[in-house]
Parts: C-alpha cells; sequence; structure tokens
C-alpha cells in the first residue's frame, strides 16, 4: 500500500499503524485515491457510494437488510471532538464475518467505507468519519450471508458554554 | 453583622442525617456544626469548583434546575422548598441559605458570606487533627485555579500555592486545562500532590510525534489513579477530567489530547486496581457532573464512591445507584469554597463495610481564618488588590448568575454587549461559576472579574440568521436537556439579551426552541440577518476583554434595563421541581 499526501492517505496509514493492515480497504467515501484490494473479484462498490440514503446504500452494497445485534461493539464518542475526524471503531464476536462497513446517516452520501474481511482475519476495523452535523452513525456486519448492525448517535455540536 | 450563633447550631444537624441505605450508619445529633463524631476508620476531605475564590463570597444557589427525563425531580433537580422538605431542612435555618434560594437576600445579611481558603484551612486541618494521622486525605475535583481575575493573570499559580498550603494530596480537572498545556505543566511542577485524570489520552497525531505522557504504551497523558494507605487499609482515588474540554472550550488550548468519558478504559482500571494493586476501597474524583456519575455508577462496577462536581450541584445525602456487582454511592459538592465534604469510611479487608458522609457549609463567621493561608492570600492579592478595588457601580438589585435560563449577572452583561458594541442581540455563555452581589453594595472591577475571567475573553460582533440563531440555542439547550447524560455537558443555557423564546426542555433537539422574538415584540425571521454581539466564542476572535466592554458601560452610570425577566417563557415543565415555586 502506498501513501501520499493529503487527509486520505494519511488516515490511511494510520490505520495500518493501528495494526489493521490486514483489513482491505476499499473505499473512504469520496476521498481521492485509488482503493486497495484484497482480493482481485472485490469491485469497488460505485453505485452503493453515490446513494443518498443510508437504506438506499445498504442495499446497493449487500441486497438485504440488516438486523439489530448485541454481538458488534460499536465505539464512538457520544460528542465529537471535532465533525471532520469522528473516531470509530467496530468488533464482533459473530462467527465468519465477511464485511463491515459504516454509514453516517445525514451525510451527503451515507456509507463512508467498506472493509473485507478475509477468512480467519480478526473482525476488527477502525476509520475516522466526517461529520456535518449530529446524527446516527451505523455499523454493517455481514457474518455466515445474514446482515447484522449497531448504532449510535455521535454529536457534533457548536460547543461552548461549558459550566 | 450580628451572627446568632444559636441559629447556626440548631439548624445544622439535619443535614446530618443518614441516608437511609443499609449499608450506612445513622447520623448523630453533632453537638457543634463542626463536631463530628469519630467514624471508621479512613476519612476523605473533598472540595471542588472553588473557582480560586480565595475570599469568603456570597453565592445564591439556583431557582431553576430543570431535570428531564429519568432525573425529573431527582436530586439535584430539586431547588428551593423542594429541595428542603426532601432533605429535611428547615426553611429559616443557615443551611436552607446555604444550600437552596430560598430568601436568600434576607438571609445574606442574617448568615453572611460562605467559604474562603483561610477558613477552609482551619476547619480542614481541625477535621484532619479529628481523623489522626494517616487517616485522612484532602482531594480537589477540579476548577480549583479559575474564576477570578487573580487566577486568570496568574495563569492559576496563586491556587497551586494555595492548595499546597492547603494541603491537597489529589486533583483532578477542567478550567485547569484552559491556560494551555505549558501553563498547566508548570503549575503541575510546583503542585506538591498528584493531578489524576484516567481519560485523557493523546491524540494519535500527538502519539506519533512522541508527544509528552504519563504512560506511552496507553497514551494516556496524566497518571490516571494514586493508592493512599488510609488507617492500614489501601485506598485508591481515580480521576475523570471534565470529558467535553475540547468541545466546551477553544480546543487550540489541548490540541495534543482527547478527552472523554471512557467508560471502557476505567472500567478496566478499576477491575486492575482490584485484581493486581488489592486495594480495599475505590473512590472516583469525578468533574463529570452529577447526572453523567449517575448514569457512569449504574454501568461502572467496583467503584465505591463517586466524588462529583463540575455542575456545582450541593447535594447533602449521596445517592446510591445499584449496578451489576453492587451499589456506588454518588456525591456533588457545590461550588466556591461554600461546601466541605466530608466522607468517613469503615474499611475492612478488600471493602467499605459503612460509609458515613457530611456536606458541611463553609460558614465563614464561625471560623477563624488560618494566619498563615491568610498571609498567603495577601501577598498573592497585592500587586493587584488597588487596581482592582475601584468602584465601578452600585448595583440596583441582587446580582446572581447560576439558573437554567437567565440571571440578573449575564442580562447585565447582555446589555453592556448591546450597548457599547452596537448589537441587535447578546449572547453569554451560561456558565456556573461567578459569585453573587448583593444590592446597594459597592461592585468592583474585582466583582466583574469574578464573572467574566476566562483565559478567552474576546468579545464578538458577527452578522447570523434568524436561522442559525436558532440552530444555536437549540444546539446548546441540547448539551443541557438531552434525555441521556452521557450527551449533556453541563452548564447552563446560553443567555440571550434582545431576544426572547419559548423553551420546552422535554422536546427533543430541533423541536425545544419557538416563538424567537425580538424585544421590540417583532418576531425573528429565519432567513433575515441581524447583529449579534458575544464573548467566550470557541472560534478565536479580535474583541476586547468582555470586562473591559462591561466595566466601560457600567462606568457611564448605566444598569440594568428597566424590563426583566429573562424572556425565556417554558413550556411542558409544569409541576416540575426543578423550578420554584412548582412541584
Amino acid at each position: 500500500m502506498t501513501t501520499t499526501t493529503g487527509p486520505g492517505p494519511l488516515a490511511t496509514r494510520r490505520l495500518i499503524l493501528q495494526g489493521a493492515a490486514s483489513v482491505a480497504l476499499i473505499g473512504l467515501g469520496n476521498l481521492p485515491f485509488a482503493p486497495v484490494r484484497a482480493a482481485a473479484n472485490d469491485k469497488y462498490p460505485e453505485e452503493a457510494f453515490k446513494q443518498k440514503s443510508e437504506a438506499d446504500a445498504i442495499k446497493a452494497l449487500y441486497g438485504k437488510t440488516a438486523e439489530p445485534s448485541d454481538k458488534i461493539k460499536l465505539d464512538a464518542p457520544e460528542i465529537a471532538e471535532n465533525g471532520g475526524v469522528v473516531p470509530i471503531s467496530v468488533t464482533t464476536t459473530l462467527d465468519k464475518v465477511t464485511s463491515i462497513s459504516f454509514f453516517v446517516a445525514e451525510n451527503p452520501s451515507a456509507l463512508a467505507a467498506s472493509y473485507k474481511i478475509p477468512d480467519g482475519t480478526v473482525p476488527s476495523v477502525a476509520n475516522r468519519l466526517k461529520m456535518a452535523k449530529t446524527t446516527n452513525v451505523t455499523a454493517i456486519v455481514e457474518a455466515d450471508g445474514k446482515l447484522y448492525s449497531a448504532t449510535k448517535e455521535v454529536k457534533v455540536t457548536v460547543g461552548g458554554c461549558g459550566g | 453583622m450580628a451572627i446568632r450563633r444559636r441559629d447556626f447550631l440548631k439548624s445544622t444537624a439535619a443535614v446530618a442525617a443518614s441516608v437511609g441505605l443499609p449499608r450506612l450508619a445513622r447520623g448523630n445529633e453533632a453537638a457543634g456544626i463542626y463536631d463530628i463524631e469519630r467514624f471508621g476508620n479512613a476519612r476523605i476531605l473533598h472540595l471542588t469548583d472553588t473557582h480560586a475564590q480565595l475570599n469568603p463570597v456570597y453565592f445564591r444557589e439556583p431557582s431553576v434546575n430543570i431535570g428531564v427525563s429519568e432525573m425529573t425531580g431527582r436530586p439535584p433537580h430539586l431547588v428551593g422548598r423542594a429541595f428542603l422538605e426532601r432533605f429535611g431542612i428547615r426553611p429559616d435555618s443557615a443551611d436552607a441559605y446555604a444550600f437552596t434560594c430560598v430568601e436568600f437576600e434576607k438571609s445574606a445579611g442574617r448568615f453572611g458570606k460562605l467559604g474562603g481558603f483561610a477558613h477552609l484551612k482551619t476547619l480542614i486541618d481541625r477535621l484532619r487533627g479529628d481523623a489522626g494521622e494517616k487517616h485522612s486525605v484532602l482531594v480537589d475535583g477540579g476548577d480549583l485555579w479559575q474564576g477570578t481575575g487573580l487566577a486568570n493573570i496568574m495563569r492559576g499559580r496563586d491556587m497551586v500555592e494555595a492548595a499546597n498550603l492547603l494541603g491537597i494530596e489529589a486533583m483532578t480537572g477542567h478550567w485547569e486545562f484552559t491556560y494551555g498545556e505549558q501553563a498547566l505543566r508548570d503549575n503541575l511542577d510546583h503542585f506538591k500532590g498528584e493531578f489524576l485524570a484516567q481519560n485523557v489520552f493523546l491524540t494519535e497525531e500527538a502519539a506519533f510525534n512522541d508527544a509528552r505522557a504519563f504512560d506511552k504504551a496507553s497514551g494516556r497523558v496524566f497518571k490516571p489513579s494514586t493508592i493512599k494507605e488510609l488507617g492500614g487499609y489501601r485506598v485508591a482515588i481515580v480521576g475523570q477530567a471534565f470529558p467535553y474540554v475540547p468541545i466546551a472550550h477553544p480546543k487550540r488550548f489541548t490540541p495534543d489530547w482527547t478527552f472523554g468519558i471512557r467508560e471502557e478504559e476505567l472500567q478496566k482500571h478499576v477491575d486492575a486496581l482490584r485484581g493486581n494493586d488489592k486495594v480495599d476501597a475505590v473512590i472516583l474524583l469525578s468533574h463529570n457532573g452529577m447526572d453523567v456519575d449517575l448514569k457512569l455508577a449504574s454501568r461502572v462496577t467496583g467503584i465505591d464512591v463517586i466524588l462529583g462536581g463540575h455542575t456545582h450541584d450541593a447535594v447533602p445525602q449521596p445517592i446510591a445507584v445499584k449496578n451489576a456487582s453492587g451499589t456506588t454511592l454518588v456525591t456533588n459538592a457545590g461550588s466556591n469554597g461554600k461546601f466541605l465534604a466530608v466522607l468517613d469510611l469503615a474499611l475492612d479487608k478488600g471493602k467499605v463495610s459503612d460509609v458515613k458522609y457530611h456536606l458541611l457549609p463553609v460558614y465563614s463567621e464561625l471560623l477563624k481564618p488560618d494566619p498563615a493561608m491568610a498571609e498567603l492570600i495577601g501577598r498573592v492579592r497585592a500587586p493587584f488588590v488597588t487596581d482592582w478595588t475601584e468602584k465601578i457601580a452600585t448595583p440596583d438589585r441582587l446580582l446572581y448568575r447560576r439558573d437554567n435560563f437567565a440571571g440578573p449577572v449575564d442580562e447585565l452583561i447582555c446589555a453592556a454587549l448591546r450597548t457599547e458594541l452596537d448589537a441587535e442581540i447578546a449572547l453569554s455563555p451560561g456558565f456556573r461559576w461567578g459569585v453573587t452581589a448583593l444590592s446597594g453594595q459597592p461592585l468592583t472591577m474585582e466583582d466583574l472579574l469574578a464573572e467574566t475571567a476566562i483565559s478567552y475573553p474576546e468579545t464578538y460582533v458577527q452578522e447570523m440568521t434568524g436561522a442559525e440563531i436558532k440552530d444555536v440555542l437549540e444546539d446548546i439547550c441540547d448539551n443541557l436537556f438531552n434525555a441521556d447524560p452521557y450527551y449533556q455537558q453541563g452548564g447552563d443555557m446560553v443567555r440571550a439579551g434582545g431576544l426572547g423564546y419559548t423553551c420546552m426542555p422535554t422536546a427533543a433537539i430541533g423541536s425545544r426552541i419557538s416563538e424567537l422574538r425580538l424585544d421590540n415584540g417583532k418576531a425573528l425571521v429565519a432567513n433575515h440577518r441581524y447583529k449579534v454581539a458575544g464573548w467566550a466564542s470557541v472560534n478565536g476572535q479580535q474583541g476586547a476583554p468582555v470586562w473591559d466592554v462591561v466595566g466601560k458601560y457600567l462606568r457611564s452610570g448605566r444598569m440594568m434595563p428597566e424590563r426583566l425577566g429573562s424572556g425565556v417563557t417554558l413550556k411542558g415543565v409544569e409541576g416540575n421541581p426543578g423550578i420554584a415555586g412548582q412541584g
């Protein structure tokens, strides 16, 4: 994986530093760099990234709907310190995980990132999201052919006025 | 001022009463206010949110402190007579004056000021003496270094000296961070105690650049906890700094650090203290705010007591919260040096078997000031005092700040901003610090600084559309009334001058604020632009410091506008005991 300057590749480098190198990054919203692929048959999900709403994006990416699961641990701040770079991570105890994706409901395009999880890889990914306003963040985990989800509201506030 | 000692004596016993739990011992009827019966084998004295008030102050507790959702009508969201009833305090007593807003002005003349570090020093030394050597510890929950002109100009160094003489052994922080990393570290180099924060970490960028940290592996910037030997037992004190420093304040002060509640890291740390360090008790010294602490106590296990601050709630008795492995007691110890919390623990091997808690009002006129502390206060104040003792106004009404939506101090600040900066609307932050000034008494620059002294005091004037103004109000209102305490930041509603509105605290974000109107009665128009003045912006501003703007306004002989009241109409909270005169 190569890195160049700019916010996108920097985020990529951090993922590697965090030990997430075994995870193949196939998209980071509209960030301007070429996707890196783990397997030759993984096509860049262009249609899914174009969708405005979360439901449409999930449908375009997976073609099915997800059910909530308490086996997904979604870690994100309650209130973002900087809406431009909101740290988020997902781990799951679900078996046979094949992909993990992040959606930001109120972003112009809901799908923020999608990861293919190769067989035998620990299903744990972290990323940074850009969020314009307070909204739900959803993680979708595809495991054994089924879709599972976890959602958390992240507040993006104008700040100020702490007691 | 004649103090009736008998009034004090007969009125304070109620506060020492039992908190009504099986695990807690019953309090006794104290012979004197500060004669606390020996109990247990370890004493923890807790101060919080003194806001650098070295000298005694008047401070009126709120008449509006609304709780929503699960917090409706639960402490700390009780005010006035509802508060007195809940805690069994007689309405005309000294404690009613200390803990509530009931008949504040009348009682101020009767019972005088509270707090002051020389008075606190006398009280603390006495209570530590009573406990015996190696049986007590003094901790501070933060907001120790900010709140006066002196602390601001000295960037908290005066308070480090006072803290050392007072004997503070551990503290955490909030406004301490607003002097920036260098000033904070310089102060900590001089601080004889330990600064604890389990929830402050290096950002990834800072860690990558090898920034200074207590523990490089975890990225923790500060030591998370300390273990004190008390009465032969090991008591762990874990620090929890204000979780939202870079959001509530300009991020430029703490660019390398990231905060948050950090529940998971806290749980791991508590487990390690119990499992590896074999401590007998775990205390969380918290600057979360009381609602956040109550929620945290229900989710994180293994903490015996949370000694809380930030929201400035003077709650006489601990609130017991059940969680998966037991019960955690949650306290909040008021502000401005008005109160000293005394937590007596009966410790056994590996557990706390019994607890007694007192939140003692620090009645300055009943305590002889400690000479060494009085000397220190005189010495640190001397270079600035003469400049700041000039009378700049005589208030024609009681000036207080604390309330959810408005207070005369901020009405005055907004009036000054609108007049001096020629703006239609003024916004002033809903800080909970800032002392109370009595009607008819001289108001000095030092008093004005005690309402405004922060490290980002610059005023601004900008154009905002009606829609933008509503969005700002909605956003800040959600910080106060989000149904989930973890989404609250503490602090009160931004104060609006020249602008009235209706607020429904129980609604969701985006639908709490309605019927916005200017002072002339005209409705605020969404796409119309208005000239808005303010201060304490999280974005860098260039205007004169707010104290100069308000000082100029007061020196010209002007006071408050004729129209009284905040112009905020409340809806949907009828009967809520968080509003004085209701419930």
